[in-house]
Order: C-alpha cells, then sequence, then structure tokens
C-alpha cells in the first residue's frame, strides 16, 4: 500500500519538477513548485517525521513561494519575455544534466546491496524528540541559525531599501513597451497608452 | 503507528528514496544550465535542496537517527535566508538593468 502512494508522490514531484524547468512562464514554474513541495512533504509524512512536515509546509509552500510570487508580480514577469537560450547551449545544458545523472546512477547501483542497519523507531520524527536534541545536542547550531537568520533580514531590508543619494530609479521598460521610449510627460492618454499594451 | 511505519519500511527500500533525490537533483542541476531567468533558477536551486532534505530524511527514519532530520531544519532555514538575500538582490538588478536575464550580467565574465 505504502509502495503505491511512494510510487504516486515520486511520480508527481519528478513531474512536476520537470514543469518547473520547462514552463515559460514563471508564475507556472513557482505554481508548479507547490506542487512539488507538497509531494515531498508527503514523502516525509510517509517517512513518519510529522514535524519535518509541518514546517516544510509553513516555510517553503508558505513563505517562500509568496516571497517568489511577490517578486514576480513586482518585476511584472508574468508574460512570457524570457527569450529562451540558443539551441546549442541548451542541448549542452541537457547532455551534462544526462551525465551527471548517470554518474549518480552508477555510484549507486554499487551500493545496492549495502542496506544500512534497520533501526527503524517510528518516534524520531515526533516534537518532543527533535526538541529534546535540537535543544541539547545541537543549541549553539540552532543559535547560530537564529543569527544567521537576523543577518539575512539585516542584508535584504539594505539591499530593498531605497538610495535616497543616488537615486537612479529608472525603469527602462525594454521588454514590455519598446515602442515609445521617448521623454513624454505622463498625461492620461500615455498612462491608458502603457497600460493597454 | 508503530506497526505501520515499520512496515512501511520493510515495504519501500531505501534505494527508492536514492533514486528519486537524484532524479530532483538532476533536474534542478539541469533547470539551473537550462533556463535564462534568474527567479527559475533560484527555483531550481530550492528544488536541489529539497532533493537533498528528503535524502537526509530518508537516511534518518532508516537508520533510527534524529540527528538528519535536525539537520533538515538547519537547511531549511539556510535555504530562507539564502532565498530572502537572493530575491533581494534580484530586486536590485532588475532596477538598474530592467531585466532578469543573467545574460546581462556578463561584466565578470572572461
Amino acid at each position: 500500500m505504502s509502495l503505491y502512494i511512494f510510487y504516486f508522490l515520486a511520480f508527481v514531484a519528478v513531474l512536476s519538477a520537470l514543469m518547473v524547468v520547462f514552463s515559460r512562464n514563471p508564475v507556472y514554474s513557482v505554481l508548479y513548485l507547490v506542487i512539488t513541495f507538497f509531494s515531498v512533504g508527503g514523502h516525509y509524512l510517509l517517512l513518519s517525521a510529522e514535524f519535518l512536515f509541518a514546517v516544510h509546509i509553513i516555510v517553503y509552500a508558505g513563505a517562500i513561494m509568496v516571497l517568489f510570487l511577490y517578486v514576480i508580480m513586482l518585476m511584472n514577469l508574468n508574460n512570457e519575455s524570457e527569450a529562451p537560450k540558443k539551441t546549442p547551449y541548451q542541448f549542452a545544458a541537457v547532455i551534462s544534466g544526462g551525465l551527471l545523472m548517470m554518474v549518480l546512477v552508477g555510484a549507486v547501483r554499487g551500493a545496492e546491496q549495502a542496506q544500512v542497519g534497520l533501526g527503524a523507531d517510528p518516534t524520531i520524527g515526533t516534537v518532543k524528540t527533535l526538541g529534546n536534541m535540537l535543544f541539547n545536542e545541537f543549541l549553539l547550531p540552532f543559535e547560530v541559525v537564529s543569527v544567521l537568520l537576523l543577518a539575512a533580514m539585516v542584508g535584504a531590508v539594505m539591499l530593498g531599501k531605497n538610495p535616497l543619494r543616488a537615486r537612479r530609479y529608472t525603469p527602462k521598460t525594454t521588454t514590455r513597451t519598446g515602442a515609445d521610449d521617448q521623454e513624454k510627460d505622463v498625461t492620461i492618454e500615455n498612462v491608458k497608452q502603457l497600460t493597454n499594451e | 503507528m508503530n506497526d505501520s511505519v515499520s512496515q512501511m519500511i520493510q515495504q519501500v527500500p531505501l534505494n527508492h528514496y536514492i533514486w528519486l533525490s537524484a532524479a530532483l537533483f538532476v533536474i534542478g542541476v539541469l533547470g539551473v544550465l537550462y533556463r535564462r531567468n534568474a527567479i527559475v533558477i533560484f527555483m531550481c536551486i530550492e528544488l536541489m535542496l529539497n532533493a537533498v532534505n528528503l535524502l537526509m530524511v530518508a537516511f534518518a527514519a532508516f537508520h533510527g537517527n534524529a540527528a538528519g532530520q535536525v539537520f533538515v531544519f538547519f537547511v531549511m532555514a539556510v535555504a530562507a535566508a539564502e532565498v530572502a538575500v537572493g530575491l533581494a538582490i534580484l530586486i536590485v538588478i532588475y532596477h538598474n538593468t530592467g531585466s532578469t536575464d543573467i545574460n546581462v550580467l556578463n561584466k565578470l565574465k572572461w
């Protein structure tokens, strides 16, 4: 039974991961990435890691996805404006990805017989076990991670801040309109023209 | 509950998880090489991190050791920090160049 669940979740994960790569529109990529995250979360649940399942859904499908969608909408990237790479580069990318897969397959096939010792303990994924571990053995990494998150927050705020002295806020709008890039006064007709596209 | 978990571990071998993680990781690498949009490249990096996380959770469950799951927790924190800073950098790049195409950023190329 759980083998079939595993196959189903693996199929969904791999398929939607491929769609993340090959769909033209970045918004669709984000949505397929959400599906991939949920199926990976299903794998966590299958492996009886309930706490990690909850954290995974909250962090990835909640926070990171919202961040991606915000950025895409902020930059108005939801059109298919990306010119694809040239075909030789695409071939090279696919071939090198396939070679990496071959290397991984060759590495894993040798170890096929070597199973780890099955000390399967179903209580390791619970909040109690992980909390005990996190605040006893891994207390220092936990605190370091909090410092890392603080530094990341400060960095993001600093990068996103408007430089007040040299304000070079001149979006070129090369990809979107392209037609009338001359310096015009923004009148109502102009705005209508620009937004109609 | 206990029976179901040990039954599940008996039914799904560890190799399946290794194959699945390898496939997800390779798809992430392929996306990084294939696409030109920097946001999609970020998503593919997330895919790679997820593949590693999945493998670590699988090893932890099969080995009966919770340290792997704690490490997955740390990897998630690092991924969140990376995405926040990376997307902020991406917005600054977009304000300066007007696109998120990585071929615009060729000043460091030799």
